[in-house]
């Protein structure tokens, strides 16, 4: 092989994975101790049974399925930066779609699990499999997530064989582990023009063929609800809002996520504030069609007001969820719209502000189509309330911290850029900077 | 990237060629399972079983429930009966009976489930837990529920319940003679009315229908045209041809196998 030669940004994308300073065991124990914290409450609510959360024969689901359509919502995030972003060759994406790619497959693994902690019997989750009837909505959510699941996993390992190729190669003789690790996941990669055609190929494929999976996915989970006679949730836009919504936060969570990655590994120089600027403005247009989606169902319900759409809409409007629903209008709807409108503020930190704005909105957005359709009475009986219990707040919280350790573990093992995608990108700028070599290990 | 897929065509590729070849066969296997899987689940559950989620109505029976609601005092006591009948879980009403007020006061609503005939439960059920019995009844298997709750979602009349916690024993204990619909329950499913199918099975009414103590529920077979409360016996045709009789939703289409006759004529 030679001398091994290490070019200046496979050094700086390596580092992380061989360096950690105390200040991310500190944060990845955090980070275990609230799983704990949740495992310990899902213990609780095994022995006890739901009773045990605030759900009751009303209102009987909540923070859970909340939960769960909002992470699935989130793993839009790599379908939309990405496949269509590779599919209308947007180059500046290159830095970013490793990022987007992971946070969707964890947050699939996450919301799915949420469905499983939310199931009464979770002991009996093969009947879906041995007595799966393919008329029930859950069964199109059971098929398209895994497809979803099983194609994101795919297309976020594709475009990593090149790096893991480098990773082999290059990586310090003292990582012996990690040496043999990617070696097998590699599968041989030796970077040969047919290799690179025949993945370039593979990639292109799944970058088409995972859109109308993802589509298929948020759209099938809202059936869930639409296909219900429940007031708020018998709705035919329902398919392209929640779509929408999904693309929407999955945006929001990348923003976030590369923030703290540009921060944490000294990725400045890869993360440009390009690439927050047209993710903002991408965000911006979601936004704005969210909010036109957000317009029709609710006008369309006020409009005529039959007696139980305004009764719903009261709950909403100037009821218990009132807060919850102007504060999603303004502060998580109105106020990225605003701040990403402004041409000064795409700066990095208030494209950050606006992400985290429209993330809470979403999960707000999320609960607020679940629970007060529940809450409306649709007998003659009063108005149900429902409390999320310490037991569903810790695995909401579990959840969260869940899916960051998933995006943690991986930022340690893999590099959270892809070397190969960005040194194709650089070398095809007219003009190139002179990479200064350096040799590690 | 597409240029050198070009420049790539025809050349021989050995490597990428079995590799290409070993996933082409994983797609193909992998296409065939969820294929035959789809095949097999729609044949085996649902799809193509005539008595599925839409009723038909060449059933052995059509059991029928019709409600006096001019009778209806709202003392409760069916819901009483039940509970003893099927061992109700605590804060579950499987017969409830709701209040309504108009114009010339209260008035008062048994609500049984509706064992519709386009149920809407058994439409969304996953795994088939819900489902309709040779008696055209809406039926659960407890063992079978995964408690996703979808069914309870899917009722327009609230008529299912969870099982939230572990369902504490009764200790009420009937004659030695007499089963009981439910004795035990199970945590983390789904439960409700049953049309009481162990005492029709025996010709026995419901418990409501003989708990009643004001007579105001008829029970009987839809095919046979033939209703009682105990006591009387009804023609169901007469009944629905001369009285202003109701079905309590009419307009979602789930064709509830309950009647009501209104509270004021």
């Amino acid at each position: 092989m030679g001398k091994i030669v290490v070019t200046a940004l496979e050094k700086r994308l390596m580092l992380p994975l061989v360096r950690s300073g105390r200040g991310f065991w500190i944060f990845a124990a955090a980070l275990v101790a609230i799983i704990g914290w949740g495992a310990y409450a899902y213990s609780v609510q095994l022995r006890e049974g739901l009773v045990v959360t605030g759900m009751r024969d009303r209102i009987f689901w909540g923070l859970y399925v909340s939960t769960f359509v909002f992470f699935i919502g989130i793993s839009h995030a790599g379908t939309l930066v990405s496949a269509i972003l590779r599919v209308t060759h947007a180059e500046w994406r290159k830095p970013i779609t490793r990022l987007a790619e992971a946070i969707t497959a964890f947050a699939l693994v996450v919301g799915a699990t949420m469905v499983i902690i939310d199931l009464g019997r979770p002991d009996r989750l093969q009947n879906v499999l041995l007595y799966g009837r393919i008329e029930s909505p859950i069964l199109w959510d059971f098929i398209s997530i895994s497809f979803y699941l099983a194609g994101s996993l795919l297309y976020l390992y594709l475009p990593l064989i090149p790096d893991l190729g480098t990773l082999r190669d290059k990586m310090p003789r003292r990582a012996r582990i990690r040496r043999w690790l990617y070696s097998r996941l590699a599968a041989r990669w030796r970077d040969t023009p047919e290799q690179r055609a025949h993945l370039g190929r593979a990639i292109a494929v799944m970058a088409v063929l995972i859109i109308p999976v993802a589509v298929s996915v948020h759209t099938v989970v809202s059936w869930i609800f639409g296909m219900t006679l429940r007031v708020g949730w018998q709705s035919t836009i329902f398919g392209p809002y929640f779509v929408v919504g999904a693309i929407f936060s999955g945006i929001a969570t990348i923003i976030i996520v590369m923030a703290a990655v540009r921060r944490l590994f000294h990725l400045e120089k890869q993360i440009l504030p390009v690439h927050f600027r047209n993710l903002g403005l991408m965000l911006l247009a979601l936004d704005i069609a969210l909010m036109y989606f957000t317009l029709s169902e609710y006008l369309t319900a006020s409009y005529m007001g039959t007696s139980r759409d305004a009764f719903w809409l009261s709950l909403l409007a100037s009821g218990p969820y009132a807060p919850m629903f102007w504060g999603m209008v303004f502060g998580g709807f109105l106020a990225p719209a605003l701040i990403l409108s402004i041409t000064r503020a795409r700066m990095v930190r208030w494209t950050v502000i606006a992400a985290v704005l429209a993330n809470v909105g979403m999960w707000f957005e999320r609960y607020l189509i679940i629970v007060p359709s529940m809450a409306a009475p649709q007998m003659p009986t009063e108005v149900a309330t429902y409390w999320p219990t310490w037991v569903e707040w810790s695995i909401l919280a579990a959840a969260v911290a869940g899916f960051t350790l998933l995006l943690v573990i991986f930022s340690k093992l893999f590099p959270v850029v892809s070397i190969w995608e960005v040194q194709e990108h650089v070398s095809a700028l007219p003009k190139t900077v002179p990479a200064t070599q350096e040799a590690i290990g | 990237m597409d240029g050198m897929d070009q420049a790539d065509e025809g050349k021989v590729l050995r490597e990428g060629e079995s590799r290409r070849e070993f996933l082409q066969k994983g797609v193909l296997a992998g296409g065939a399972i969820i294929g035959g899987y789809l095949l097999l689940g729609s044949s085996l559950h649902g799809l193509g079983s005539p008595d599925g989620a839409s009723g038909t109505p060449s059933r052995k029976r059509r059991w029928t429930m019709l409600i006096d609601l001019r009778r209806c005092d709202g003392c409760g006591k069916c819901t009483d009966a039940c509970r003893l009948e099927h061992n109700v879980p605590d804060g579950q009403e499987w017969m409830k009976v709701y209040t309504r007020t108009d114009n010339d006061g209260e008035f008062f609503l048994p609500r049984p489930c509706m064992h519709c005939e386009n149920a809407p439960c058994i439409k969304v059920c996953p795994v088939n837990a819900t489902f309709r019995n040779e008696d055209g009844l809406v039926v659960i298997d407890e063992q079978r529920c995964i408690g996703c709750r979808y069914c309870m979602a899917a009722c327009p009349y609230d008529a299912r319940y969870f099982n939230w916690s572990e369902p504490v024993e009764g200790d009420e204990i009937l004659s030695p003679t007499h089963e009981r619909g439910h004795e035990d329950h199970l945590r983390g499913v789904v439960e409700k009315c049953m049309f009481c199918a162990h005492r029709t099975a025996e010709g026995r009414l419901p418990a409501c229908v003989a708990g009643c103590p004001m007579k105001a529920i008829y029970f009987g077979d839809a095919n046979e045209d033939f209703l009682s409360n105990g006591p009387e016996k009804i023609r169901l045709s007469t009944v629905l041809a001369t009285q202003e009789a109701f079905r309590w939703k009419e307009e979602l289409g789930t064709e509830p196998r309950v009647y009501y006759l209104p509270a004021r004529r």
